[in-house]
């Protein structure tokens, strides 16, 4: 088989949730990544089966540590697995990083939207530890659309991150927390139009999270005036 | 499971291609539509995939794996263009 797969060790894991955790996995070489990088993990079964399988990477730092976060898919043959199995000392096969399209390098300095559902934040969390670390004053927003406030992957890190460069605004779609000003509901081009950079800003736009809502968010984005080059979309399936 | 995106398709064609190819452009045969891989509709079945064109939902092209080899098929592609 190829020589790109690495074999990664489990570090450790933290629940984030009550469907994801976050996975901190050891990689000799690995050598950092940029923001927005994935990577592909492989499984082989005792019969020989194999599947791959991306998965956005939360951080952004060298050396040779990253992290992961997953949700558990009702119906995956991978996250499973990564969920509730993998232990600390486990090892992975893993190829990467990977992607250079959906991307935030520390250089750019235009204004960036971030559009997150669900544990489609991941990618996008590593753009914003990226935005922090390296000092950068660009504008960064993020809407962030979550079933439940249980739901939400890195909501303590989010709210110590947030600063003059950096906002967050949350989308409960199931059930609000008590008190909360607005009903819970669906991301749509009402709460995205009062909620996000405008299209006259001129901000870069990530858009990561289940298929139906990326498309969902980037149809309205194009109608509210973004160009459809600067929205930039991950999409990881499921529902 | 539905389907998700080109971005997933960096890892398989990195074993092929020397630049990252999600970035690159892609012209469909079909309708002519032109755009990056990221942007396509990729379908998943263990290691194999099948990806579509976002705009006409025709193959563009197939990556399958068996024991010792992997085929590619670019049946659908017109042209690839990569930034240099």
């Amino acid at each position: 088989m190829s020589a790109v797969w690495k074999v990664g060790v489990v570090a450790s894991t933290h629940a984030e949730t009550p469907t994801g955790r976050s996975i901190q996995i050891d990689v000799p070489g690995w050598g950092g990544n940029l923001a927005g990088q994935h990577v592909d993990v492989r499984l082989t079964a005792p019969d020989g089966y194999q599947a791959v399988r991306s998965y956005s990477i939360a951080s952004a730092s060298p050396g040779d540590r990253l992290e992961l976060a997953v949700d558990r898919l009702p119906d995956g043959e991978v996250s499973p697995y990564l969920v509730d199995d993998l232990l600390p000392g486990d090892e992975l096969e893993l190829r990467g990083p990977l992607g250079g399209w959906f991307v935030w390098r520390p250089e750019q300095t235009e204004p960036v939207q971030l559009i997150g559902g669900g544990s489609g934040i991941v990618p996008l969390m590593a753009m914003i530890r990226a935005h922090a670390a390296s000092g950068s004053t660009a504008r960064f927003r993020l809407l962030y659309s979550v079933r439940t406030a249980e739901d939400a992957f890195y909501s303590e890190e989010l709210a110590a991150l947030a600063s003059a460069h950096f906002t967050i605004d949350w989308v409960y779609t199931r059930v609000a927390p008590a008190g909360w000003p607005s009903p819970a509901g669906r991301v749509n081009r009402q709460v995205l139009e009062a909620s996000t950079i405008a299209a006259g800003e001129s901000p870069s736009v990530f858009v990561c999270g289940p298929t139906g809502f990326v498309e969902t968010v980037a149809d309205a984005l194009v109608a509210l005036g973004h160009s459809a080059a600067s929205v930039k979309t991950e999409r990881f399936g499921g529902k | 499971m539905s389907h998700i995106d080109g971005n997933a398709l960096a890892g398989p064609l990195s074993e092929l291609f020397s630049v990252d190819m999600t970035d690159a452009v892609g012209r469909c045969v079909t309708c002519g539509d032109e755009s990056v891989l990221a942007q396509a509709m990729v379908y998943l079945s263990g290691t194999d995939l099948v990806v579509r064109c976002s705009n006409c939902d025709d193959v563009l092209l197939t990556i399958v794996h068996s024991p010792g080899d992997l085929r590619l098929t670019l049946t659908g592609l017109a042209a690839l263009r990569v930034a240099i």
